[in-house]
């Protein structure tokens, strides 16, 4: 076992290579730099003092030099102007927007994109799974048809509208705060418990909206794997033993039709992030996606670029979570090697 | 005394479309601590009763009318009406799995794949029986004990996946029986199951039943287990009864016509050598007209019948399973042997029978002869008119040439004809892969290859979905002989279908045969058929060819081991046959390294095929001249 982890990391390795090349690679692609861009704009306003400097600042992050240099120097596998400074040194950037390291920028987001998130992923499995096995146990029946259409209205609706009609009931319902995270006046104070409710209070409404779509499609694939799963033959033995219905579900046909969700755990996450940004847009949430579409407009690179990789080590470490799941739910994966055939 | 009395049970059947009766009437009785056989083909509504009285009938059947009156033969209470109970309710959960249990068909999809062994055979000592999680798995134990498992206490932790059909089968028949049931359902227990393996559980089910004194009741559509197993028959045809009775009186005196007809369908040994099958619904091929026309491509090389027509010699062919091992360990990778020194001749005009249980390489060989893998040494030729050429050998049009005179009957007729195709894009395929004639000759022809099989021409327009086994199974046939092949290689063509329909397809085969001047190599694991069908037979045990000759030596005097065992296994549909159970393979006959002298075979012997009568060879190496082992 911890073997196999330790080599499933090893492997992460040139995967997370290959990524970040990709991602440099794409970032690049549009002509310019973001300093080239300030100095073509300095020059029609005539200001040389600044050009000059900007020129210096061009120099030092290596812009002027081959794409291939360029790339390995921001990951740190060649001597850039300060030596040997790049990602796997610890150095995650320089965000020209912000005139700020990379890692001021986002390490408040980060964290607040990963709850938000994860609230969602915890919505979605709460909300669909009584929802899913409720459908496809009594097929075709009234119950069954409400869900299906709630949640074919959950599909249809856009996100952001969700939100905006979610945001102003809660304000007029429940007095709170339209947008944000936190209550204004938590915002610069340090944290609290008050604080922390606050928090928690404004994370309802961006789960509900983020979730809401995840949610209908969650169910009408668990009601579908199930209904599969409710026809096969060791479901009819499992009943030939007298066993009763609901222990039946869940113990035989439930668990055979819960591998899919599980090997999904990786596949969700970068959905998640780049899938909330107009609903962070239009609710003001201070995650990374803003933050993201920002830096890829105004070709912020190395900050660009930095959330995105964090995005990729946050999949792979997804999908080697969910493959360990699949291990520990299912025996023809842990044992399937050593299996006759 | 009755466990079970049904009477005048009907079953309805309601869909949107309205309402079907699949049982209509039935009355039987199984009497305590005997075996009744309910026989029928497919669809004539066997299973319908038996889910009945399990209780397991599907949502959309009603019990309209009868009883299934259940009394337990352990207690004094008095009968319940079965049919009247709510079928999840607690007074039928009470008696389902616990005083009538159940065993399936597929030993494979029946099992949760997973939970262990011992978790679901100890489930419902656990529900029925108050047991503790220990005294369950103590239970199983000796379940597994009774049902012959090599290793109970380490079969209890292990996956249904990690066994073989027969064990999982096993485990089945534990699971069933560890509440002690008065009756024991059982559907179709061995149709899925290999021909040795079959014995060894109808063995099982004899010995358990006298143990438990138990009501086996055993839904078949195979005579031969019939005639081995029950002690009374009931013959069901479109949801009624047509006869039953004594399971003498119903082999020596049939009475009803359609149990009869049923008896003469089924191929057995011991059949004059011109005597023909006679199919409930025979069909009227018509051979003729532009067929008659143009002749075979191969008589017009001037070839005659009796000369070898494919010559496979000393094929062979390795697998690597999986590398890798589990998920968390290492192990090494395994390879697998499909094919060890294969050597076999088919004369032009024979057919040629390869018999072997599962994973013998049987099927590894007829791929091979189609040239649908890579061999790893040896080599196939193959007559088409220039002599014998290599057919690994050949390129571009020499291919295509041979890949005309080479066609294939496959197993599943519901799988081998594409869903989307209608019949006549499905025949007229073949014509246009290959360029053959304009469009109206192509049009003509397939309308020929119709009534060849005993088609309407107007089925031409229909989907294969709209047509039954043996009808599509026709079409299969029509579709390898459109490019008019001296070649076919059967593979299992029959074992998919009812007994009434494989006598069909089989009368049909042999009329071909004889009509067109083809050759076939004929794939099957039933001995019958093959005995039916073939002039010589090959036997293969393990990527093995052991034994070869005529069909009538090897069928009346077998010399291998594994043959004798084989032939020992096949329960035949006759009295006068019947299995002998106490002298079953005690050995494992299909492990080479167990056979005795001369015969066995270590993992690295070359076999040796060894001529022990004219044209009868025998694969054993202990005898092989010391000259002719340096020779291989």
């Amino acid at each position: 076992m911890g073997v196999y982890i330790l080599k499933r990391l090893l492997t992460m390795v040139p995967t997370l290579f290959v990524i970040s090349f990709l991602i440099f690679a794409i970032i690049e692609l549009p002509p310019g730099d973001y300093l080239s861009n300030q100095i073509e704009q300095l020059r029609m306003q005539g200001e040389q003092a600044a050009i000059a400097r900007v020129e210096f600042l061009r120099d030092q992050f290596a812009l002027d030099r081959p794409f291939i240099e360029r790339y390995a120097i921001w990951v740190g596998i060649w001597p850039g102007p300060n030596g040997f400074d790049g990602l796997i040194q610890g150095n995650w950037g320089w965000s020209f927007e912000f005139q700020k390291p990379v890692d001021e920028v986002v390490s408040g987001t980060l964290l607040l994109t990963v709850v938000l998130n994860f609230a969602t992923i915890l919505f979605v499995y709460i909300v669909s799974f009584p929802i899913g096995i409720y459908s496809a146990t009594r097929q075709y029946s009234w119950g069954d048809y409400g869900f299906t259409f709630l949640g074919y209205i959950g599909l249809a609706t856009p996100n952001f509208l969700l939100g905006l009609i979610l945001l102003f009931l809660a304000n007029a319902w429940f007095d709170l705060s339209i947008g944000g995270l936190m209550d204004p006046q938590y915002v610069d104070q340090p944290m609290s418990l008050a604080k922390l409710g606050s928090i928690l209070a404004h994370l309802i409404v961006p789960t509900i909206v983020i979730g809401t779509a995840g949610t209908a499609a969650m169910i009408r694939r668990l009601r579908a794997n199930l209904l599969d799963e409710l026809h096969r033959q060791y479901v009819t033995t499992a009943r030939a033993k007298g066993l009763k219905e609901n222990k039946l579900l869940l113990k035989y046909p439930l668990r055979m039709a819960l591998n899919p969700f599980i090997s999904d755990i990786g596949n969700l996450i970068p959905s998640l992030v780049s899938g909330s940004v107009i609903v962070s847009v239009v609710l003001n949430l201070p995650t990374v996606g803003p933050v993201l579409l920002s830096a890829l407009q105004s070709q912020d690179q190395f900050l660009a670029g930095f959330i995105l990789l964090f995005v990729a080590v946050l999949t792979l470490l997804g999908m080697l979570v969910s493959d360990l799941l699949l291990a520990v739910l299912d025996p023809r994966i842990r044992l399937g090697g050593q299996a006759k055939t | 005394m009755s466990v079970v009395s049904i009477r005048d049970l009907c079953i309805d059947y309601h869909s949107d479309s309205g309402t079907t009766r699949a049982v209509n009437g039935v009355s039987f009785d199984v009497p305590n601590a005997r075996t009744i056989a309910l026989v029928g083909e497919s669809g004539c509504g066997k299973s319908t009763i038996s889910q009945a009285v399990m209780g397991l009938l599907p949502p959309a059947a009603k019990v309209a009318s009868g009883q299934i009156l259940f009394s337990d033969p352990a207690g004094e209470a008095a009968p319940v009406d079965i049919a009247s109970l709510e079928r999840d309710g607690p007074l039928m959960r009470d008696i389902r799995g616990n005083r009538i249990a159940m065993i399936f068909q597929e030993p494979m999809t029946s099992l949760s794949p997973l939970h262990t062994i011992g978790d679901q055979i100890g489930e419902a000592a656990r529900l029925h029986q108050d047991m503790s999680r220990e005294e369950a798995r103590e239970a199983t134990r000796d379940m597994l004990r009774l049902v012959q498992f090599p290793d109970p206490d380490r079969a209890l932790d292990t996956y249904p996946f990690e066994l073989s059909g027969g064990l999982r089968q096993r485990a089945m028949i534990a699971m069933a029986l560890i509440c002690r049931p008065a009756l024991l359902v059982a559907d179709e227990p061995t149709t899925a199951l290999d021909v040795t393996i079959q014995a060894e559980i109808l063995k099982l089910i004899r010995d358990v039943q006298e143990e438990l004194q138990m009501s086996v009741l055993l839904i078949t559509h195979d005579f031969g287990v019939v005639a081995n197993m029950a002690d009374a028959v009931v013959v069901v045809y479109q949801g009624r009864v047509m006869e039953a009775g004594p399971v003498e009186t119903v082999f020596r005196a049939p009475e009803h016509p359609y149990l009869k007809a049923l008896l003469d369908a089924v191929p057995t040994f011991h059949m004059d050598a011109n005597e023909r099958l006679q199919p409930i619904r025979p069909i009227a091929p018509k051979i003729g007209g532009l067929l008659s026309k143009e002749r075979a491509p191969a008589e017009a090389a001037g070839a005659r019948a009796g000369e070898p027509l494919l010559v496979v010699d000393n094929i062979s062919k390795t697998f690597a399973l999986r590398q890798g091992g589990s998920l968390f360990g290492k192990s090494q990778g395994r390879v697998l042997k499909a094919l060890d020194g294969v050597s076999l001749t088919i004369q032009r005009g024979e057919c040629l029978g390869l018999v072997g249980e599962s994973g013998s390489g049987k099927t590894t060989t007829a791929n091979a002869v189609m040239r649908a893998l890579d061999l790893d040494g040896g080599s196939v030729r193959f007559d088409a008119g220039r002599g014998l050429e290599d057919i690994y050998a050949l390129r571009g049009a020499n291919l295509m040439d041979y890949r005309r005179r080479v066609q294939m009957i496959f197993q599943d007729p519901f799988s081998s004809l594409n869903p989307r195709m209608s019949l006549n894009e499905i025949l007229m395929e073949p014509l246009i892969i290959h360029n053959v004639g304009t469009s109206a000759e192509r049009a003509d022809w397939v309308r020929e290859l119709m009534a060849l099989v005993g088609l309407d021409q107007r089925y031409l327009r229909r989907y294969p979905h709209s047509l039954s086994g043996g009808q599509r199974q026709r079409i299969g046939i029509a579709r390898a002989l459109a490019l008019r092949p001296d070649l076919v290689v059967c593979d299992e063509p029959v074992s998919a279908l009812d007994v009434s329909v494989q006598a069909q397809i089989l009368n049909l085969l042999q009329d071909l045969k004889a009509e067109l001047g083809l050759t076939y190599l004929f794939v099957s694991h039933n001995l019958a058929v093959v005995d039916y069908l073939s002039e010589r037979v090959a036997v293969m045990c393990k990527g093995r060819l052991v034994e070869m000759g005529p069909t009538s030596t090897v069928v009346n005097d077998p010399q291998h081991p594994y043959t004798q065992a084989l032939l020992a296994a096949v329960p035949e549909a006759s009295l006068d046959h019947p299995l002998d159970f106490d002298h079953l393979s005690q050995t494992r006959a299909s492990q080479p390294s167990a056979w005795p002298e001369p015969y066995r075979l270590d993992a690295d012997t070359q076999p040796v095929l060894v001529e022990v009568s004219p044209d009868h060879f025998v694969c054993a190496p202990g005898l092989a001249s010391p000259s002719l082992k340096e020779a291989v």
